[in-house]
């Protein structure tokens, strides 16, 4: 338990500082920007309770929101991915049964539930940050490229992530 | 009333993240203006800090970049010293009106609808909200919140972003807007179509929005096509202020601004 807590702290704050002092920063295209610290909600433990998911959300919401010039937007679509986390692990991840030593991880769940997992829930999550942050229907086709072309720039981070620090540990 | 306590505690999970959506909306519909852009309240002393020292440690890497524009900039300034010396019979030198404050970007931001910049001069040094901010390439923004020690500034790179131009060569006046989502590019709009644009054409600042002095360099046409039948055109230009790279700016302190507000204020008050 006190590990769980230590290793999650541990990413949170990794990932605010990563995403505050380098993808912030990004600029591939002049409009890529991936948001990798929603990664925090994903690869919180499956027993996690959902009240302190949807918590979470709003903290680390909260955060980037404070060193990226832009107010709620981050929490309004952290929030919104803390709550839909538990029922895509239930229909995307069916299989998997709590215990202490279950990961989120390729490695546990396999290569296609987990691109499955991450790839839905961070298109949702961009989409939504995006379009916030945009605030006008004026630019719905270019905001959507943006946000398309962003979460897969997110999403093969995340992969990445997952063989740099997963691959060397126990199967 | 029983049933209604119930049904709470059977969905609290769901009234639990209505109860934070709701709080981010709230957050969101506050500190938007009636335009739509966010007012900020980050220029608070613990993030500026930690950008300023961020920026500290990346500063190295752009040493060179930065002194190959501060060269150009003095060999421009050497220049326009030549030029007035070599013209004596000027009249008066003109009152200093405008006064220029040296400030270092500690956080920009060009890849998104609404881009921002702290800087790290605030109050303390002066800054008041609305001043212009410019680099020695051209127009980079004006503030919109002013802290102790930082300031935000609004960039150009803002979908509300109107600044009043003018095309150098015939003075017409014309508006920049940036819609376009490109941060190399802005639009010309509300131009007359008997103006003669061209491609290379060199477009300025006007001086009429009272925020930019007149004659600061915004950029060049890139593209313009007249289409027949509309009496305003619009064009696609270049900034010449390269977003992406900003590291020293200034902001102009205009001594006679109060004057011309309250003028301008009068004469809408008649």
């Amino acid at each position: 338990m006190t590990r769980h807590i230590i290793i999650n702290l541990f990413r949170f704050i990794i990932l605010v500082l990563l995403q505050i002092f380098v993808f912030n920063h990004f600029q591939l295209m002049g409009f890529i920007n991936p948001y990798v610290y929603i990664l925090f909600i994903l690869l919180l433990p499956l027993e996690t309770p959902k009240w302190l998911l949807l918590v979470l959300g709003f903290i680390i919401g909260y955060v980037i929101d404070y060193f990226s010039h832009s107010i709620g937007i981050n929490i309004f679509s952290t929030v919104l991915v803390a709550y839909l986390r538990p029922v895509f692990i239930k229909y995307v991840i069916p299989k998997l049964e709590p215990g202490p030593d279950v990961r989120i991880s390729i490695k546990q769940i396999g290569f296609s539930s987990f691109l499955t997992y991450t790839g839905l829930l961070v298109f949702i999550h961009h989409i939504t940050l995006f379009y916030l942050e945009i605030f006008r229907l004026s630019y719905f086709f270019i905001t959507l490229k943006h946000a398309i072309l962003s979460s897969i720039v997110t999403i093969i981070l995340i992969l990445i992530s997952q063989y740099l620090f997963y691959s060397r540990k126990k199967l | 009333m029983r049933y209604l306590f119930a049904f709470l505690r059977n969905n609290n999970i769901f009234f639990l993240f209505l109860f934070l959506e709701i709080i981010a909306i709230v957050l969101m519909t506050k500190n938007r203006t009636f335009t739509g852009s966010v007012i900020l309240n980050s220029t608070s002393q613990f993030s500026g800090s930690l950008n300023k020292s961020y920026s500290g440690i990346t500063d190295y890497f752009d040493l060179k970049k930065t002194n190959e524009l501060l060269a150009q900039e003095n060999a421009y300034l050497k220049n326009s010293i030549i030029q007035i010396n070599n013209t004596p019979n000027t009249v008066t030198p003109p009152d200093t009106i405008y006064q220029y404050i040296v400030a270092k970007v500690v956080s920009n931001s060009i890849h998104k609808a609404d881009n921002y910049l702290m800087l790290d001069k605030g109050r303390r040094h002066g800054i008041k909200i609305d001043m212009p901010i410019i680099s020695d390439q051209g127009i980079v923004g004006s503030v919109v919140a002013v802290s102790e020690n930082f300031c935000s500034v609004m960039s150009v790179l803002h979908k509300d972003s109107k600044i009043s131009a003018k095309i150098k060569k015939s003075n017409q006046l014309a508006n920049i807007l940036w819609d376009n989502m490109d941060y190399q590019r802005g639009t010309l709009t509300d131009i007359p179509s008997h103006i003669d644009l061209r491609v290379g054409d060199t477009i300025i600042t006007s001086g009429h929005s009272l925020i930019y002095p007149e004659g600061i360099m915004i950029g060049i046409v890139e593209n313009y096509n007249t289409r027949t039948g509309s009496s305003l055109n619009s064009a696609i230009i270049k900034f010449s202020t390269d977003f992406g790279s900003l590291k020293y700016v200034y902001a102009v302190q205009n001594s006679r601004l109060e004057e011309m507000l309250l003028l301008k204020k009068g004469v809408e008050n008649d």
